[in-house]
């Protein structure tokens, strides 16, 4: 009777990772597919004659990059300035702690600054969107796109993916320069060193390679927010809490596939 | 009501379509000509609002073929697909109006994507539109801000601004009280005798159906019970056409405990 208990535990078991894992394989290929059809509509619109509006991709910067500075800008700078704190904290044990100007330069240009910019549009954007294309697809107006002849990929997808392109690497470098600036007003008081001697000291730490390293993120990190966030948009079904369910699912995992992909990239560029 | 032409604008042969392994659709044939209004006609879950979705390509078919102004719409490509969709014109049970604009851009909308005309002579179009459906005036109210005969009217002012030669509607009396539902039956028969349109109209209204149809295709589980005038439906002797017509149940009636001993049993077997 226990045995085939067990049996049946493990049949349920076995049956439900398989289901996740074909799930998991589907989702991946509906991304691959929205990524390289709105690719195709922002190449080749103009010659389908339905070309990506610049109107709706200016107004996409807007939401997603514009008005994600003030975040991202208080962030950074509390995120340096934190850094700042631990490290000298760290390295007074070994009497380093002018070393702490190389550590924030380094790490910020290539690691936080852009994580911090790639976490703050995943929660807000990541979000919206999810929401904005779930209703939308709630309410017919997904249909409505589609037997009007507009390809919603091409309404809905190309705009948000431009404007991530064009957003998220400018996003890191503000970011960047926060977190840098942060270190600095601590590094100030603590080390009692001029702001001007201290971003001498940065700039002579840093290569163009640092910097190129953390925009080559934030251009993966665009195009995974964009992709989590319309895929989840358009597979919402289930009325207000599938709605829900979506778009705290697309936060999640933009959050999740930003953060994956840093460590994976770490481990490659920094070899 | 006389049908002006018989040449077929639309032509579904055996269609066949599953959901999962559950088939929805079961051997549909159909044809609708020229200037003629088509209702599909069916109860609840009988397969007309999928039906529908098929005719707008929205799903890929499983088997038969639907063919549109005589092309087989599964063989189009995407932009010959993107040149038909501009010859149809679809009002959505909810109107399905984009939120995020007011009346007027929503039924510039397809002049925007699919022409290159100037602003104005774009608003000049829609104005006219919107006055064919008596919304003139409502340009500038948002699709929250309408009463659900005016979010109808709308849909269809936009659904006609490109001069379609075919119009779909998915259960246009849906949520209207009666006097606003028969002023949108009337509004489809202008729209007829103005455009020259064929139009295809979904509901279960039989007031409507049997007040706008040239003729009436009743579904039933997915499958076509008749197709014929609205007389030949009406005096139909199909017993389940009779039970739609006269809105009879043919289930039995089940006893509260016995269906709730039948949920339990089910969720227990799965």
């Amino acid at each position: 009777m226990a045995a085939e208990f067990d049996t049946g535990r493990f049949r349920q078991l076995s049956e439900l990772l398989g289901r996740k894992f074909v799930t998991g394989v589907e989702d991946f290929g509906y991304g691959a597919m929205l990524f390289v059809e709105s690719v195709m509509w922002l190449l080749a619109g103009h010659w389908m004659q339905q070309r990506v509006r610049l109107a709706a991709v200016a107004q996409e910067m807007v939401t997603i990059g514009v008005q994600a500075i003030p975040v991202v800008t208080i962030l950074a700078f509390a995120n340096g300035a934190m850094m700042a704190m631990q490290g000298i904290y760290t390295l007074r044990d070994f009497g380093a702690e002018s070393q702490v100007v190389t550590g924030i330069a380094m790490s910020v240009t290539r690691e936080f600054g852009v994580l911090i910019a790639g976490i703050v549009v995943a929660g807000r954007s990541g979000s919206a969107i999810a929401a904005r294309i779930g209703t939308m697809q709630m309410a017919q107006e997904i249909d409505a796109l589609r037997v009007m002849g507009i390809s919603p990929v091409r309404y809905l997808v190309s705009p948000i993916l431009a404007a991530m392109l064009v957003m998220m690497p400018l996003l890191a470098i503000l970011s960047d320069s926060m977190a840098i600036l942060g270190g600095g007003a601590i590094s100030g008081i603590e080390l009692h060193i001029s702001l001007e001697t201290y971003l001498s000291r940065v700039f002579a730490v840093l290569a163009p390679w640092d910097i190129f390293q953390g925009l080559t993120k934030s251009v993966v990190f665009a195009v995974l927010i964009t992709l989590v966030a319309t895929s989840n948009g358009f597979n919402a079904s289930g009325g207000a809490e599938g709605l829900g369910r979506a778009t705290t699912r697309s936060v999640v995992l933009c959050i999740a596939a930003i953060v994956v992909a840093d460590m994976i990239f770490t481990f490659f560029l920094s070899r | 009501m006389n049908v002006e032409t018989t040449q077929p604008v639309i032509t579904v042969n055996n269609l066949v379509t599953y959901y999962g392994d559950q088939k929805i659709l079961d051997d549909v044939s159909l044809t609708v000509n020229a200037g003629e209004i088509m209702v599909i006609m069916g109860g609840s879950g009988s397969g007309k609002s999928t039906l529908l979705r098929y005719l707008l390509g929205l799903h890929s078919i499983d088997g038969g073929e639907i063919c549109l102004f005589g092309k087989d719409i599964s063989r189009l490509s995407t932009r010959e697909w993107m040149e038909m969709r501009k010859k149809i014109g679809v009002s959505f049970q909810g109107g399905a109006l984009f939120n995020s604009m007011n009346v007027g851009e929503n039924v510039r909308m397809p002049l925007r994507e699919h022409t290159q005309l100037d602003e104005n002579t774009m608003k000049i179009m829609s104005r006219m539109k919107l006055e064919v459906v008596n919304l003139a005036g409502y340009e500038h109210l948002m699709p929250a801000q309408l009463s659900g005969g005016m979010v109808k009217r709308a849909a269809l002012a936009r659904a006609i601004v490109m001069d379609p030669s075919i119009l779909f509607f998915d259960e246009p009396s849906a949520g209207l009280d009666p006097v606003v539902a028969a002023d949108l039956d009337n509004l489809i028969l202008r729209i007829r005798e103005a455009m020259k349109v064929s139009i295809v109209v979904v509901t279960h209204e039989l007031d409507s159906a049997f007040k706008i149809a040239d003729r009436i295709t009743v579904l039933d589980r997915g499958r076509i019970l008749m197709v014929g005038t609205v007389d030949e439906v009406r005096h139909s002797d199909n017993p389940r056409i009779r039970n739609l017509l006269t809105r009879t149940s043919e289930d039995e009636p089940v006893d509260a405990d016995e269906y709730l001993q039948r949920l339990t049993e089910g969720a227990m077997r799965n």
